[in-house]
């Protein structure tokens, strides 16, 4: 296998020399018989599959359960690169809060001319019943999921940031466990920075951000819309991890003010609610009427202090694919820096020039809509074929202020196993952060997410993409 | 614990416990058609009848033949009660309520569940037969294994325990109640060979057949097997000792619960009666309509339960 000189090999220099955090591992894989590997793969499928670590994929014909595929070749990060990169990743996630707050109180960011104020007015993912509103402990993200990509030894974009309902941490944590599983002598030569304490991390970051109502040790449940979900397995698994409820709506009703869950012993009250439901369903009499996802009158009790909800309604108004493109000033605005990570260059097709721009360049470029998500409904350019861009051409002339336009990053390259040896792939990371009240902690590593097409840059699960664990060293 | 779990894990139970107790009908079934084929059909007929799907096999097929039979009970999915749907029930079941599961438990289900998917998958055939059997038994014990092995004997484990002696009482009284007649003295003719064939299938249907012959060698009449069948405390599947685990799980509960409302005291009473009964006072006051009563004292505690807990969804 060599590198190729278009992409960053992060394992790999072009002369074919190993780079620093890879040494260890590539001594070792060198040493393995590839029969041996191929056979823990399989293993670590048939592990994956007995717990049923699956995800369902929708609008396929057989919307069965699938497996995401899991990668043995880990993804290796220094300290020192891992270090800037949080700190990148907590400047961000802090001017993010601080963006919410603001613009869910004063708007001095309007006022200052910095975002252009359609963008808020206009925008669904903005929620009026937010204004004024004060979460507990102040905190309107408790987790989000920063998407990273790399192009280079010390260049990292931000692609976007999850400040809604991130998933994948469960991936993280079980890849983890499959790796520390197949190959605990590995974890012997390389000292990798521990992830497994996630959840409790994650229990500990929303009882601290209990409401007022809490007295004594917080009730904690995770709401999610049920076993048909995609992502069912993670909701369950975070629930078990963290000792915590898992509740769907029709198991919630307010009583006396609070939200409470209907136990075998009759309605108990609850303090947090991380929910796995989207804005839209959180509250039939708020929101959508017709969804049976939520609870009536939570967004009440809400408002009133009995309740909190992680991550807070309206969080989406900050990772909005429009707002994206103002981070650069969010950031300076609010933590007055320089931007520690970069942002994409970003074509507003909403602008006029912009579009005649993405029009002209459209085989270059990756256009995305505004408010998609997991990869549906985007467009990559060098990869699709003459058709495709035609079709998606006039898509983007009827309805211009539904998409943006990025480059076609150079994604950083990281080998698969493949039948012919390794072979390198893109990849992206999805860190995890939480945020509470006492402070800002990001898990080190994330989730590695891996194109397994030669070529392909869409990483995403539903999409044909696969997963890696993802390490930090400890140095 | 949500009223929502605790009614999974009661279903997820009593599905697991109805995989079983199919499986050993079709097994029971089985070896009556292979022994005596004179009286195969009747026998099928019974098992369907006692499997609660008479109706929806005739639904489906014009007439009862062995082959049609077998896979309708184990593989079906239009059949509500086969093997690979109550299969499938329990997995949703467990999966519903995974956090209440031991990692054990739960991955015991899941393989269950995935490895009857792929036995019984296409027909199966009369030679197959019973290694598909032995096979449904193997991995339900596996569940069972984890269970024993790993739960806390708290509300969780009682709640399931709910659901698999509601269901194996349900199950009994059903072999019971189809062939009562069998049973009764005026009807048999004690030592002809078809009474001994109809009191083998009863007593392998649930699987006690061995067990009957070490407590009673040499003495077969129906009333011993009827007593063994009803009354017997330690027979794992008689009706007392059903009601006498459904009563003792519904003591735990309220032990933590500081407190019942109504289904303990239900299960109690039923607890009691049978433990104080005698097969002659049964026999004479009428067999039939003893088990008739059984079934529906059940269902009401069954119900008591799914209200009492707030399993509703």
């Amino acid at each position: 296998m060599t590198g190729d000189e278009k992409h960053f090999d992060e394992m790999l220099r072009a002369d074919n020399s190993v780079r620093d955090p890879y040494s260890d591992f590539c001594s070792w894989y060198d040493a393995q018989d590839s029969g041996r590997l191929r056979t823990k793969a399989r293993d670590a499928e048939n592990f994956f599959r007995r717990t049923d670590i699956t995800f369902a994929v929708y609008g396929e014909e057989d919307a069965g359960e699938r497996l995401i595929p899991f990668d043995i070749v880990p993804r290796i990060i220094s300290g020192r690169e891992w270090s800037r990169l949080s700190r990148g990743i907590e400047q961000r996630v802090r001017a993010i809060n601080a963006f919410l707050h603001d613009i869910y109180h004063r708007q001095e960011i309007l006022r200052a001319g910095r975002v252009p104020i359609e963008l808020i007015a206009k925008n669904d993912a903005f929620l009026p019943q937010m204004i004024g509103m004060d979460p507990p402990g102040g905190i309107y993200t408790h987790i989000i999921g920063v998407d990273i990509v790399r192009t280079g030894p010390d260049q990292f974009y931000v692609l976007e940031d999850n400040a809604r309902t991130p998933s994948g941490v469960s991936y993280m944590l079980e890849n983890r466990e499959t790796m520390l599983h197949m190959f605990p002598e590995l974890f012997r030569k390389n000292r990798v920075r521990e992830v497994s304490d996630y959840p409790r991390k994650l229990r500990r970051s929303l009882a601290a951000s209990a409401p007022r109502a809490c007295n004594g040790s917080p009730e904690i449940a995770v709401l999610t819309p049920g076993i048909h979900n995609s992502a069912y397995f993670e909701h369950s698994f975070l629930a078990d991890q963290m000792g915590a409820e898992l509740v769907e709506g029709h198991d919630l009703r307010v009583i006396d003010g609070r939200v409470a869950m209907r136990t075998t012993q009759g309605y108990r009250p609850l303090d947090v609610i991380y929910r796995r439901v989207d804005d839209d369903y959180l509250d039939p009499l708020t929101f959508r009427p017709d969804s049976s996802l939520g609870v009536p009158g939570i967004m009440d009790v809400y408002r009133a202090g009995g309740i909190t909800i992680a991550n807070a309604p309206g969080t989406g108004i900050a990772d909005d694919k429009a707002i994206y493109s103002y981070m650069p000033e969010i950031i300076e605005f609010y933590t007055g820096e320089k931007a520690i990570l970069e942002n994409v260059p970003t074509w507003r097709c909403s602008e006029a020039d912009s579009l005649a721009y993405v029009i002209e360049h459209l085989a270059e470029l990756v256009v995305k809509e505004v408010h998609g998500s997991g990869g549906y409904g985007m467009l990559v350019g060098p990869a699709a074929s003459r058709k495709e861009i035609a079709a998606f051409r006039a898509k983007l002339k009827a309805r211009p202020a539904n998409y943006i336009a990025q480059p076609t990053l150079a994604l950083s390259t990281v080998p698969i196993m493949t039948r012919q040896g390794l072979a390198p792939r893109h990849v992206d990371l999805r860190p995890f952060v939480l945020v509470s009240p006492h402070g800002i902690d990001i898990t080190p590593g994330g989730l590695t997410r891996v194109a397994l097409k030669k070529g392909s840059l869409v990483v995403n699960s539903s999409q044909g993409g696969g997963t890696k664990d993802s390490w930090v060293l400890d140095e | 614990m949500l009223g929502k779990t605790a009614g999974g894990l009661f279903w997820m139970q009593r599905y697991l416990e109805r995989s079983e107790n199919i499986a050993r009908l079709v097994d029971a079934g089985f070896r009556i058609a292979l022994t005596r084929s004179a009286a195969a059909e009747d026998e099928w007929a019974s098992v369907l009848i006692t499997a609660g799907v008479r109706r929806a096999y005739a639904a489906r097929y014009d007439k009862v033949d062995g082959s049609s039979v077998i896979n309708f009970l184990l593989r079906d999915k239009a059949n509500p009660s086969s093997v690979m749907s109550v299969i499938e029930g329990a997995r949703n079941n467990a999966r519903r309520v995974r956090t209440a599961l031991t990692r054990e438990v739960w991955e015991a289900t899941n393989e269950c569940w995935m490895t009857l998917k792929e036995a019984l998958r296409g027909p199966i055939s009369d030679n197959d037969l019973p290694d598909v059997l032995a096979l449904i038994r193997q991995q339900s014990a596996q569940v069972r294994g984890a269970q024993s092995g790993t739960m806390m004997r708290n509300d969780i484990y009682f709640f399931a325990q709910l659901g698999a002696f509601v269901e194996r009482a349900d199950s009994t009284a059903r072999i019971l109640d189809v062939k009562y007649y069998v049973l009764l003295p005026s009807l048999s003719y004690v030592g002809s060979s078809l009474d001994n064939v109809q009191w083998e299938t009863i007593l392998r249907s649930v699987s006690a057949y061995r067990a009957f012959r070490w407590i009673n060698p040499g003495e077969t009449n129906p009333r011993n097997i009827a007593r063994f069948m009803i009354l017997d405390q330690v027979m794992p599947r008689s009706l007392a000792f059903c009601a006498g685990r459904m009563a003792g799980a519904l003591e735990a509960i309220a032990r933590e619960y500081g407190g019942s409302d109504g289904s303990l005291e239900l299960a109690c009473s039923l607890r009691r009666d049978l433990e104080t009964a005698n097969i002659d006072m049964i026999v004479d006051n009428g067999l039939h309509q003893f088990i008739q009563d059984f079934i529906k004292r059940t269902n009401v505690i069954s119900a008591q339960i799914e209200q009492e807990f707030r399993f509703y969804r």
